[in-house]
């Protein structure tokens, strides 16, 4: 089935980090992101500290500079929109390498960039260190709603399965002589759609059959007792911890 | 082959399963059972067979008490199914699914294992020791931390076979067991179930499966039991087959004793 040739995220070790209870990584990446919002955009130097406090992390997890780099893909689309900000922004100008730019707005960017840079950085190692369904587990235990957390878990189980059927659909369409070249055809599109849904929806009821089953009563039992001992929490909160410090002498 | 002996005499003669006089139609309209009574006494292994459409997998959901008799009852191992005994009914009636896609749901091996058992109250060590054991059972112990979908269908068959052995229920029910495996992961499968010492109630289209497994058969024909005996004999009954669209493969021949 269709898995092992996406980009991994989780890149598996037994650093600390990894080893790391789920829930104290979740609360620390949060409060990290938290602090980096909260940094007024003037302070550069700040920034810059925040970086090596992730670049400390990122030694201690193992984890190699190209496996965050390639990930941080995601990023992509705020990037695009950050340069976009300073050329069609309002305001003083500032004239950069011949182009005028508006002042306000090369802020904004700046602003944009460094905050979401640090934030997704620190969203990948917590990924490259940690299961998917590990962090669900995480947010089990920090009691997020169960029902998405549920929702989310059942994601990740059942993706490769839908994609797996969608390509049997396309496949089955294909070998009767079906290409999609022109709007034409995207009423057939629509329709292997629907019927993708319906075959979803009744897995979907199927699989809630077993649950019942085997004695589901509406939330998910505790299969993991994953209780973190106060150093484990000291160690993960050390890196929001430091970032606040950085932030009190911002300030 | 092994004979389990089942005299009713012993002092354990509670059976693992009575069916008595359930009719059932689905909110459409469609009557699917038209009166079923069974017995099935504990320690035996039963091939439920019938013709597509029979009411096979009807009767299934009412065995735990996932669809709810319009008419009889069912009873597992003395415990009526009932809105107030359905925990109690989950805990004893293993059923295991013709996909076991629709089974193995969480995202682990291990944590699809331990649902069950988690759900009726183990935790920790014991836990730990009923899903060692039930997934030993099925020879799956290697693959524990590994995600379902990265199994091949046999393995996923097993492991579904191992959810709910580690209920440790009274009676294991299986949909179609065979469906879809290769010889190979056939033959394995029917030797766990040979290995187990469990009331087995197996629905299947396999006929020589059938034979192999199970010393007794029910057909299942028309929402109702229509014959009731030991395979062997209702195999070589060409004229009972026929007459329920039940046929042996190509060039089999029963083997004699
Ligand atoms: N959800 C439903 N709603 C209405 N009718 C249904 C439903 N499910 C099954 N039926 C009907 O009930 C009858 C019995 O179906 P059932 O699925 O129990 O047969 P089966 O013996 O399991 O067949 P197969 O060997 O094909 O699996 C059939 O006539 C079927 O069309
Ligand atoms: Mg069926």
């Amino acid at each position: 089935m269709g898995a092992g040739h996406r980009h991994e995220l989780y890149l598996p070790g037994d650093s600390p980090v990894h080893r790391l209870p789920p829930q104290c990584k979740l609360l620390a990446v949060l409060a990290f992101a938290i602090v980096v919002v909260a940094t007024p955009r003037e302070a550069f130097w700040a920034f810059g500290l925040y970086a090596v406090l992730l670049a400390a992390v990122a030694a201690v997890a193992r984890v190699p500079a190209g496996h965050v780099v390639r990930r941080m893909a995601i990023e992509v689309p705020f990037v695009l929109f950050a340069f976009l900000i300073p050329v069609i922004g309002m305001g003083e100008r500032v004239s950069v390498l011949g182009l005028s730019l508006s002042a306000p707005g090369l802020w904004a960017a700046w602003n944009i960039l460094a905050k979401a840079t640090l934030g997704v950085v620190a969203s990948i190692l917590l990924a490259a260190t940690t299961e998917p369904r590990v962090v669900l587990l995480g947010a089990q235990r920090l009691r997020l709603p169960s029902l998405l957390v549920q929702i989310a878990m059942f994601m990740l189980r059942y993706l490769d399965v839908i994609v797996g059927e969608m390509r049997r659909m396309r496949v089955a369409r294909e070998s009767r002589g079906f290409a999609a070249r022109d709007v034409r055809q995207i009423p057939v599109i629509a329709r292997s759609a629907g019927a993708l849904f319906i075959r979803s929806y009744e897995r979907g009821e199927r699989v809630h059959l077993a649950m019942l089953s085997r004695g589901y009563t509406g939330s998910m039992p505790i299969i993991d007792e994953m209780s973190a001992s106060v150093v484990q929490w000291a160690s993960a909160l050390a890196l929001p911890a430091a970032a606040l410090a950085v932030l009190g002498c911002a300030l | 082959m092994t004979v389990t002996p089942v005299s009713p005499a012993s002092s354990e003669t509670v059976n693992s399963l009575e069916v008595s006089r359930l009719a059932y139609a689905y909110p459409d309209g469609t009557q699917a059972l038209f009166g079923v009574d069974l017995a099935i006494g504990r320690g035996e292994r039963v091939a439920l067979l019938g013709p597509n459409g029979a009411g096979k997998t009807t009767l299934v959901m009412h065995l735990n008490g996932i669809l709810t008799p319009g008419h009889g009852s069912v009873t597992v191992g003395g415990v009526p199914v009932r809105k107030d005994t359905l925990k109690d009914i989950r805990q004893r009636v293993g059923l295991v699914f013709q996909d076991p896609d629709d089974q193995l749901f969480m995202p682990t091996v291990r944590d699809d294992v331990a649902f069950g058992p988690a759900n009726a109250g183990l935790r920790g060590a014991e836990l730990d020791r009923v899903v060692t054991g039930a997934l030993a059972r099925v020879g799956m112990l290697d693959f524990a931390g590994r995600p379902p979908h990265h199994l091949s269908f046999g393995q996923r068959r097993r492991v579904a076979v191992a959810t709910v052995l580690a209920m440790e229920p009274e009676i294991l029910v299986l949909d179609e067991p065979s469906s879809n495996l290769d010889p190979a992961a056939r033959r394995e499968l029917a030797e766990i179930l040979r290995s187990l010492d469990v009331t087995v109630l197996m629905v299947t289209h396999d006929l020589p499966y059938a034979l192999e497994l199970c010393e007794r058969s029910l057909i299942l024909s028309g929402g109702v039991i229509a014959a009731d005996g030991p395979t062997r004999e209702l195999l070589a009954d060409e004229e009972l087959l026929a007459e329920h669209r039940l046929e042996l493969p190509f060039g089999f021949a029963i083997p004699s004793l």
